[in-house]
Formats: structure tokens, sequence, C-alpha cells
């Protein structure tokens, strides 16, 4: 949790200092994806959004990797299956989310326990795609987990404007399956949400809709400006929940966590952001080839022909 | 070897994949307990049982979506959209992540996935059933697009489809389902995606079409060469990555090209093979490369279908131009 609130940190002003393009913040909500990454098995089918670094680190992705990604280059998407199982970050809204029923459908009919834990933002539940997964999840009692984490924001549109349903987590009710709320920035809520719904999904009972009350702390982006929409007393209100002072605090009480300790994890995170960012911008850009030989198995002649014009 | 129509071969082909290869899947709109509403999928529920060709909500995105899915995760799915005037729900799926996936991921994952829709008009139908969508699909990077016109090439690139890596929009002359037929041999065989056909050899101008299209321009041929001229007639059969050399090298010998065309004229495929020819035939022309396509205009309902569709006389006419002219 402080890797990924370290590595948002440095992102930002990376970003500031013209070294980083636009970057997904994930300050405030890093919760959701730990927690929910921590209660299924690492083979369990990964399908995340774009604001799920902590998960993603969870999963075994190093923070170099994550980095290249916003840093603009798609080897940060080169995810053998075997080795993670897991799709790569998702950019249209919601339609990640049937890839996930689709996976789960595969993995049943293959005789496989493995489920698929799929990511979502608020905003995502009013494209159509979101419904149609949980339509089809519905009807194939699909061994999915469908995370929404409810930031309450879509860049600039409040929940509230978003959709007439009070909560997100209702919705399920209308696809035949139990939808489930929790406090997004409580990591024990989560992992205990998420390991209930994973056991229902993989011992044949379904899909689930947890919804995670959370809250992004940060932008939406890099350049998005949070003031001209929210105002400072919510964002205020929202810092006391803050999902990494609560665990801290938490593990002080419990005598697990010395103050010194929660200082260097920090100190060295940052050092690992720092470590993580450098050896990106020294590595080399891609390459001319690499624009045209990953669309198909075999380069069609027609590309190979304007690979070569491009080369003259 | 047996007589099959377009879509009996269709069948057959899904079929004869179905039996050697379990991670072959079918399902859709109608596709399971119906068998399709053209029969394309017909007796595949009853042969393989309703695990592997199964009906699906009316959900174009929700199927290839989870198609993308189960493709990622190692099964070859097939799906059928119901018309390819329906496709449009799923476009986001089709252009932002079945063509993509592998690009995405430098080649770590892959998307063999097969999406099967008829397309093309003259079949009396309603509104939105009768697009011919072939030049959107070939314009998004990532996507073969293949169309038969006959019952041996029906089956051939659809078993060619369902074993390639890379995702085929299959889309099937709805005219032509009943109206061709064949014979096709039993077992299993592949027409190689990215080749076209020549149909018949000329030598004074050559004539390229695909999909339902080709029924007229067969009749032109036939009825030219009655009158003495020699054509020499090209089924294209796949739209992207479309087969440029034998269409050139046919140019090259004959000196004029035709293509003909259902689908708007517009940035059609027509153009592009005009563009080809231009680029690499222009010191053989002996005439302008000529098209002759639909209009850009939306596709009328059946009682203006006839303002729309092009007869073997508008192909007649046209080829009697391009071969009379002298610059």
């Amino acid at each position: 949790m402080v890797l990924s609130r370290q590595a948002d940190e440095w992102a930002v002003s990376l970003n500031r200092q013209g070294r980083m393009p636009t970057y997904v913040l994930n300050m405030g909500q890093e919760a959701n994806s730990i927690g929910a990454l921590m209660a299924v098995r690492p083979d369990d089918w990964f399908v995340p959004a774009f604001r799920e670094l902590g998960g993603m680190l969870v999963r075994g992705i190093s923070l170099k990797q994550y980095y290249l990604y916003w840093y603009g280059n798609e080897w940060a998407s080169h995810l053998p299956i075997e080795q993670y199982h897991m799709l790569p970050i998702s950019v249209p809204v919601g339609s990640q989310v049937l890839h996930a029923v689709g996976i789960a459908w595969a993995e049943r009919y293959r005789g496989s326990d493995r489920i698929a834990l799929a990511f979502m933002g608020e905003g995502a539940s009013s494209e159509g795609d979101f419904h149609e997964a949980c339509n089809l999840a519905g009807v194939w009692k699909a061994a999915v987990v469908i995370y929404a984490q409810n930031n309450h924001w879509s860049i600039s549109l409040p929940w509230s404007k978003q959709s007439a349903s009070r909560t997100l987590a209702e919705k399920a009710f209308a696809y035949g399956f139990p939808g489930v709320r929790v406090d997004g920035n409580d990591i024990f809520a989560v992992y205990a949400a998420v390991r209930l719904a994973a056991e229902r999904a993989r011992s044949g009972q379904g899909p689930t809709l947890i919804e995670g009350l959370t809250y992004r702390l940060g932008a939406h982006t890099t350049s998005d400006d949070p003031t001209r929409y929210r105002t400072a007393e919510e964002v205020k209100q929202w810092e006391a929940r803050d999902p990494l002072l609560r665990l801290e605090r938490y593990l002080v009480r419990k005598n697990l966590l010395t103050d010194d300790e929660a200082a260097k994890i920090r100190e060295q995170s940052l050092a690992c952001a720092r470590a993580s960012f450098d050896e990106v911008e020294q590595a080399p850009d891609s390459l001319l080839e690499d624009a045209f030989q990953y669309l198909y198995r075999d380069m069609p002649d027609i590309m190979a022909d304007q690979l070569e014009r491009r080369k003259a | 070897v047996k007589v099959l129509t377009l879509i009996e071969a269709v069948t057959d082909a899904l079929r004869t994949e179905m039996a050697s290869d379990r991670s072959v899947i079918v399902f859709g709109e109608d596709v399971g307990l119906e068998g399709g509403v053209f029969r394309a999928t017909a007796g595949l529920q009853k042969d393989f049982g309703e695990e592997r060709c199964f009906d699906t909500p009316l959900s174009e995105s929700g199927i290839v979506g989870a198609a993308v899915g189960m493709a990622v995760a190692g099964l070859r799915p097939v799906v059928e959209i119901q018309f390819s005037g329906f496709a449009f729900p799923a476009f986001n799926q089709i252009a932002s992540h079945v063509a993509r996936i592998r690009n995405r991921t430098r080649g770590a994952m892959c998307v063999p996935l097969v999406i099967r829709m008829p397309y093309g008009g003259g079949i009396r139908a309603p509104e939105h059933h009768s697009e011919s969508l072939e030049a959107l699909f070939g314009h998004i990077p990532g996507l073969k697009v293949v169309i038969p016109s006959t019952p041996h090439d029906a089956k051939g690139l659809l078993i060619a489809a369902m074993r390639d890596p890379d995702p085929v929009i299959y889309l099937e002359p709805a005219r032509a389902y009943r109206a061709v037929r064949q014979e096709v041999p039993e077992e299993a065989y592949t027409v190689e995606i990215g080749t076209a056909r020549v149909e018949a050899e000329g030598e004074e101008l050559t004539l390229v079409s695909y999909g339902a299209q080709m029924m007229e321009a067969r009749q032109a041929r036939a009825a030219l060469a009655a009158e003495g001229r020699s054509v020499e007639l090209i089924d294209l059969r796949t739209i992207y990555p479309f087969d440029g050399r034998t269409v050139v090298d046919s140019v090259r010998k004959t000196g004029r090209l035709l293509a003909v065309h259902e689908g708007p004229q517009s940035f059609g495929v027509a153009a592009e093979l005009m563009s080809t020819v231009m680029e690499q035939a222009f010191d053989r022309l002996e005439a302008p490369p000529a098209r002759l396509a639909g209009p850009d205009a939306i596709y009328p309902m059946p009682r203006g279908e006839r303002h729309y569709l092009l007869t073997v006389e508008h192909v007649l006419a046209e080829a009697r131009k391009v071969l009379s002219y002298e610059p």
C-alpha cells in the first residue's frame, strides 16, 4: 500500500517535471485492489480497469513495468498468461467486465476451478457493457467477482448525477445475483467481502457484485484539476479516512508496527519508485518494427511493404 | 465429395472443426435450439450438446466481449451476429479489444475468434438487415476480413478462420446462401486467407468482385464471352489482407480493371484495388481503372432495393465502357 502511494506521489512529481506523460492516480483507493487481490488465488484471473496499481503489485507486476505503461510503452502489457493470469490495463470504460465473464466461462468449460476478478469504476456502471456483462454473468452463473471501486467521482461527475440508484451494489439484484457494499478504505473488509464472493464463485453459486466505497484523494489523472468540481471540505473528510492511515494506526495499536518502521517503509518505497522510474527512463524506446509486427502472428505483405517504406 | 449450398458449406465447416477440436464453441442469438435464423448452425446443438452450441441473450457486445475472454483463455469461439447491421453495438469490443489485444500485449495474448455474420441486400429484409460493412471492418488494424462467394471457399475459408491465431470477420453473402451449389470435399481443408482466386482466365479485362456480387459478375463475363470478348474474373475472397498481387498480375496482362461491389463506393474496396493497380501496373494500363459500386446511400427498405443493387446489366454496361476505352 505504501509503495503504491509513494509510486503515485513520485509519478505526479515526475509529471510536473515533464518526465512522465499523463498518469492515472490511485491515491486513497489502494485498499480496494490490494485487499481484493490478496483474497484470491494467484492463478485466479485478474481483469483490471486502470486504477489498480496496488493489485498489480500484489500480482507480481514490478513498479518498473507499471511505470512503463504510463510512460507510453506497450511492452508494459506483455503479460504471459501462465505467469500472471491477468489481462492488461483496459482503458475503454466498463468493456473489460465482459472479458472476465468469458474467461470464467472458459475455465469452467475446461473443468478448472479458477475464477475471474474484474475491476471497474462506478462510472462504468452507466456503460452498456456493464449491463451486458452482469446479465450474461447472471444467466451463465459465471464464476466471476465484479469489484466496482466507487470513488464517488467520474472525473467531474458525482454519483448523484451518474445514477438514480441509491447504491451501485443494488444493481446486482436486477441480474439475479447478490450485490454487496463494503468500506473500500478498510482493507480487512475488502478482503473478507472478496474472499466470500470468490468462494461463492468457485463453488458454482455464481457471480457477486461488490461495491467498494472509497475516494480518489488525488486527481483523475495528472491532466485533471479536481478543485474545479469538488470542495476542499469533502477531500478533508476523506483524508481522515485514508486507508493507509487507518491500517498504520491499527498496526501500531496492535504493536505490529512502530512509527520508525513506518517511516522506513515510506523511505524505502520512495527509493524504489525513484529507482524504478530511472530504469524506465534509461530503457530504449519501442522499435519501429514493434509498431508493425504484433498486429498479427504473421505480418501481412501489405504491412511488410509499409514497414520497408518507413525504413527507407 | 457432396453437393452443398453456400450456407450448408458453412454448417459443414463448423461441424468438421467442432468434431476435431473441443476448443471450438459456437454461440449467438438463436444459434442453438433454432440453428440460427438462416439455419447456418442447424443440428450443431443436437450433435455437440448445449455446452458447445448455445443461445445467448440479445447482447451483441456481450457476445463478442465474452468471446474475447474465452479466446484469450485458450478457446476458439465462433460467434454469430444475426445480421451485420446488428454489429454496431459490438463495435467497441471489436475495434478496441478483438483487434488490439495481440498488439497491446506485444504478442503475449491473442484472440483466435471468428465473428460470422450474414451481410448484404437483396433478401427483402427490414431496415438494418442488408448492410455491407466490409470496408469498415477492413479499416480496423488487427482484423482479418473474408467473404466467400462459393460453397467450396465458404468451407475452406471458415476452417482457415477457425484455425487462425488471429480474429477473423467472416461475412456471409445472405443473397447467395442458397443460390449457389457446388461439390465440396467431405474432409477438412483450408483456403488460405489473403489469397484471391482467378475464377476464369481472360485477356482483355480484369473483372474483380466478391460475395453475392460475384453472381452478376459471372453472368456478365458469360454474356461478354458470347460476344467474343475475353474477361478474366477474380474473386477477391479476402478483404483484408487483400491479395493485391493477383489483381495486379492480372491487370498487367489485360491492361484494364473493373472492380465491382455492392457496398458504398466512397472509401470502398474498389477504391483500394484501383489505387493498388495505379501504383503497381500504371505502365500497363490501357484504360483508367474503373469501379462500379453501391451508392453512398443508406440501404433502402425492400420497395426501394432495386435502386441500390447492381444488376448484370449495370456490370455489362460498365465493362463495355472499359473494354472500348481508347485514349
